[in-house]
């Protein structure tokens, strides 16, 4: 067993465990953030998407002791308060129907819009290819995402 | 309409056709939802299968002992463990009366027949602890010859998967005279199309957890089906149906792939009973592609006796159903589902259809997204291209003079369903006009005439479907082991809200949203007072769950007839409060009011108070004015639409990209157009992924090749196009007017696309590229065409030969005579 020390959603958690452990693993079962989801086993489908130290990674393809003294964002700490201007553009436009790839989805647009405030349909199309959704078609997580960076992700 | 009647409508009905933002988001935008995987109980175990290596094979011998001294490890089971108890696998729909049902054993006990079976378990302390003392358990197999390929599993020197063999049904259905048609057309069409194996691939895997206290079983499953699944239950373990309880939590997505009653459901029950802890088994990714069932999997001979001005004679279908190792939940149905969809939207003197359904040494096909209609709809769309290549008009021109007009409406089709409702004239002009159909179509010519390498197709889907599973005296008729009611109750509460209880069981489709919507409307109360409950035997004890686009159609119309009871127990309440006869009352949405003196009235909400409260209600009135419903639809609905697609395909390297996408649906009336058109771009999206990209492969051994979503190509958003979206509307014959549209797209696009890319080719010769399109296989058939390979180029001329279009005797196909034709 390994001691970590994590920061996940702004708080910092001291634990020990066993090296092979995913990160994705950590934050579910041991930190008891199961905001994020588990779609596949090879880092296809981008659902455990995080942002680790304020980029993106997919959670099931970093080991917890990767992220020692790491600071993790989750969908569960994306928001202050209020809904993130990511979230609140995928409710609006429909962005979402199961929901399951949501928070990983919502994640890489976020990285993608840091990295490219302004970026085209086709650009948010790239940019979103590591993270599968079945259900949408992704029409609206595109429209989704080009309201989000039109009405700024930063406010 | 004058605008008078919609402000009416618009009073009556605020809610309905309003873009409502969906009730749903809230917890999965953020991260609070509660997927099954997500429970955890005091004690819980995790559960980890082994499974088999093998396509087909004997066990001897399974040793797991060395499993149970395993770090972590509680128990560990082999098939026998289970052999007394686990019953087998059901399947609810034995279609012909001589169906062959194989035993089905949630786990293997002497013979495995398709890799994946499980065949032993361990249950641990932690998951990592399970899977890690699988490698303790020793199992020696003794290998038997896979049956991959249906169109040779007949054959006499095959190998079988079962001792009864390898066929499982023949199904028939005929109506006109087949033989005259053929022989009187002058034109004869036969075509085989290959309907490719698909993963349905919900991103949220299967997961189960069960507790068993007392006796009593909790079982929470990643499930589209509580209340069929409960049943099931008790059905297939003996273990009392009242002493279990199912609870479908947030689900993520389910496509008919969680439509099923599982191998690991039953089996966690039973392990749960054993330890008297709680269990808990999710799969990996490429657990699930091998052991989730799987779609489609037909060939498809098709036979269209046309007259020389296109008119359709006849249709001739003959299948052959790949139903994998087993027959599951509703396997052997599936293709039936689309027996009656082959005559589409066309008008014809005669309809002959024949099934056969095959056992193979794979997983078992079942219920994916359109179930059986996706696969006639395919077919009659590609060969009416072909009929029209043929005459040498516009695929639009010979659909045209086929199609049931308007004005004919109801029409009683061939495959005798009476169609309620629709406007194919509307909805094509419509998708012609969005799609600038006439522009594309020149552009078309001048690339050809250039000789462009990237070279322009058009194509064509005017589909329709039946939905809204369905006539429970249908069902019956056809076999099928339950009925096709939904249900739904309403509770009124003390303080003017309101509870919805729906036995639908929704999994990403919106159903909190829009049935407050519906119960709004009905009982004139705020979309924001409603609260709708589902997915939980318990809070919602009777349903038929979620499938088959039913449950607007099905589900919704229960709403409605809830709601009138609710209304008439409420006039009596109302009449005593009010000191007025209830024939005096009017009812406008929320109030009752005495006619002629609408100041003097009762709101909805005071009447819920006053019968809480129950001090003045007239005697022998009970205090409740709660209803149930139990709604049994009369027939199926119909959604239609034309789907236009335009590809570009770049000739020297076979890349098709879809240029543009137009689809109008007409679905019948729409009561949140935000939420339809999600589901039509989702729809739309499955159904490009079969024609382009997806197809579940199995290796010479029997080994799923596309084990992982790194070969089985789930599109990203970088692979598909924009769609344009709109719709026609004509009222289906239900009293809100709706059909269904979870399926439309998917049933609609994939032939849409195909025809496309067959349209850009077929200037070279090209008659059909097999699904899914990969840029190889475009690759190849031009290549072929072309005959720069002269190998190629002969094995596709014979190909040809036994494939012509013309004639009254066409000759063989592909799919041989011996298994086509077995009878």
């Amino acid at each position: 067993m390994t001691e970590v020390t994590v920061t996940v959603d702004g708080v910092k958690y001291v634990d020990n465990v066993e090296p092979r452990l995913l990160l994705v693993h950590y934050l579910r079962e041991v930190v008891g953030k199961t905001g994020t989801p588990i779609g596949c086993d090879t880092s296809n489908c981008g659902a455990c998407t995080v942002l680790m130290n304020g980029e993106s990674v997919k959670s099931c393809s970093v080991l917890a002791v990767q992220a020692d003294g790491a600071d993790i964002t989750t969908i569960q700490g994306l928001a202050n308060g209020d809904l993130h201007p990511i979230q609140q553009a995928f409710h609006e436009l429909h962005a979402l129907q199961c929901g399951y790839c949501t928070p990983g989805m919502i994640i890489a647009a976020s990285d993608l819009l840091r990295e490219n405030p302004h970026p085209s349909d086709e650009e948010i199309r790239e940019g979103l290819e590591g993270n599968l959704c079945r259900c949408t078609g992704y029409e609206n997580i595109v429209r989704a995402v080009r309201r989000a960076a039109e009405t700024g992700v930063s406010s | 309409m004058t605008a008078q009647t919609d402000e009416t409508q618009e009073a009556k009905a605020p809610e309905f056709g309003k873009a409502r933002l969906r009730k749903e988001d809230e917890r999965l935008i953020t991260g609070q939802t509660n997927w099954t995987d997500n429970i955890q109980l005091p004690g819980m175990l995790h559960i980890a299968f082994l499974r088999s290596p093998f396509a087909h094979a004997r066990i001897t011998s399974v040793d797991v002992s060395a499993a149970r001294n395993e770090p972590g490890v509680v128990a560990a089971y082999s098939g026998a463990d289970f052999a007394a108890e686990q019953g087998s696998l059901p399947c609810a729909w034995p279609v012909t009366p001589d169906i062959v049902i194989p035993a089905h054993p949630p786990m293997a006990t002497d013979e495995v027949r398709y890799v994946g079976e499980a065949v032993a378990c361990v249950v641990a302390r932690d998951r990592y602890a399970a899977a890690d003392a699988l490698a303790a358990i020793e199992v020696d197999y003794e290998e038997l010859p896979p049956v991959l390929d249906i169109r040779t599993a007949l054959d006499e020197d095959s190998p079988q998967v079962h001792e009864a063999g390898n066929k499982s049904f023949e199904w028939v259905f005929a109506n006109g005279d087949m033989d005259a048609a053929i022989r009187d057309a002058p034109i004869v069409i036969e075509r085989t199309y290959r309907q490719q194996r698909l993963i349905p691939a919900a991103m949220e895997p299967r997961a189960v957890v069960c507790s068993c206290v007392g006796g009593e079983f909790t079982l929470w499953s990643a499930t589209q089906i509580p209340h069929v699944l409960r049943l099931m239950l008790a059905l297939v373990t003996g273990i009392p149906e009242q002493n279990i309880r199912v609870i479908a939590p947030d689900v993520g997505g389910g496509f008919g792939s969680k439509l099923q009653v599982t191998a690991e459901e039953v089996l966690a029950v039973l392990m749960a009973r054993k330890l008297g802890r709680p269990v808990k088994w999710t799969e990996s990714r490429s657990e699930g592609n091998m052991t989730t069932h799987h779609g489609r999997d037909q060939w498809q001979r098709i036979r269209l006796a046309a007259d020389s001005d296109g008119r359709i004679r006849g249709l001739d279908v003959d299948l052959l159903a790949d139903m994998g190792a087993y027959l599951m939940l509703v396997t052997p149905g599936v293709p039936l589902l689309g027996a009656f969809m082959f005559p589409a939207i066309y008008k014809m003197d005669a309809y002959a259809f024949k099934c056969t359904g095959i056992f193979t040494t794979k997983m078992p096909t079942d219920a994916y997204r359109g179930a059986g209609r996706p696969e006639a709809t395919f077919a009659i769309e590609r060969i009416m291209d072909e009929l029209a290549a043929h005459l040498g008009v516009d695929p639009l021109t010979v659909r045209e003079r086929n199609w049931i007009k308007h004005e004919e409406f109801p029409f009683t089709t061939i495959a005798g369903l009476t169609y309620d409702s629709g406007n194919y004239e509307a909805a094509t002009a419509k998708a012609k006009e969005l799609f600038d159909y006439d522009g594309l179509r020149a552009e078309q010519e001048q690339r050809r005439a250039s000789n462009d390498p990237v070279q322009l197709g058009i194509g064509i889907s005017t589909f329709t479907e039946m939905c809204g599973l369905a006539p429970s005296r249908v069902l019956g008729s056809l076999a099928y082991g339950a009925g096709g009611w939904e249900q739904a109750s309403i509770r009124m509460l003390p303080t003017g809200k309101v509870e919805v209880v729906t036995g639908s069981s929704a999994h990403g489709q919106g159903h909190e949203t829009a049935w407050s919507q519906i119960v709004a409307d009905q009982l004139g109360v705020a979309f924001e007072d409603i609260r709708v409950l589902h997915g939980d035997t318990q809070v919602s004890p009777k349903g038929m769950d979620t499938y088959g686009s039913r449950s607007l159609a099905v589900g919704g119309m229960a709403l409605v007839s809830a709601c009138d009871k609710v209304i008439e127990k409420a006039k009596v309440i109302a009449a005593g409060l009010l000191e007025a006869s209830a024939g005096d009352l009017e009812w406008s949405p929320g109030r009752f009011a005495v006619r002629g003196d609408p100041d003097k009235g009762v709101t909805i909400a005071e009447i819920a108070l006053a019968t809480f409260a129950a001090h003045n209600l007239p005697d022998g009135v009970e205090p409740s004015i709660d209803a149930d419903a139990t709604y049994d639809p009369d027939n199926f609905s119909f959604p239609h639409g034309t789907h236009l697609c335009a590809t570009e395909i770049d000739t020297e390297t076979g890349f098709v990209k879809i240029r543009s996408y137009v689809c109008v649906d007409d679905i019948g009336t729409v009561v949140n157009p935000l939420i339809v058109e999600g589901q039509v771009h989702g729809g739309l999206a499955q159904g490009i992924a079969q024609a382009l990209y997806e197809e579940a492969v199995y290796d010479d051994a029997g080994n799923l090749v596309t084990s992982t979503l790194a070969d089985y190509l789930v599109p990203s958003a970088s692979d598909l196009p924009s769609y344009v979206t709109d719709r026609t509307e004509s009222r289906a014959a239900n009293r809100l007017g709706v059909k269904g549209v979870g399926e439309a797209g998917t049933i609609a696009s994939t032939p849409a696309v195909v025809n496309a890319i067959v349209d850009a080719l077929r200037p070279l010769g090209i008659q059909d590229v097999t699904m899914p399109c990969t840029p190889e296989r475009v690759w190849r058939a031009i290549q072929d065409a072309r005959g720069t390979d002269q190998a190629s180029a002969a094995e596709l001329h014979a190909a040809r030969q036994s494939d012509q279009t013309q004639g009254n005797s066409p000759q063989g196909s592909d799919m041989p005579d011996q298994t086509g034709g077995a009878a």
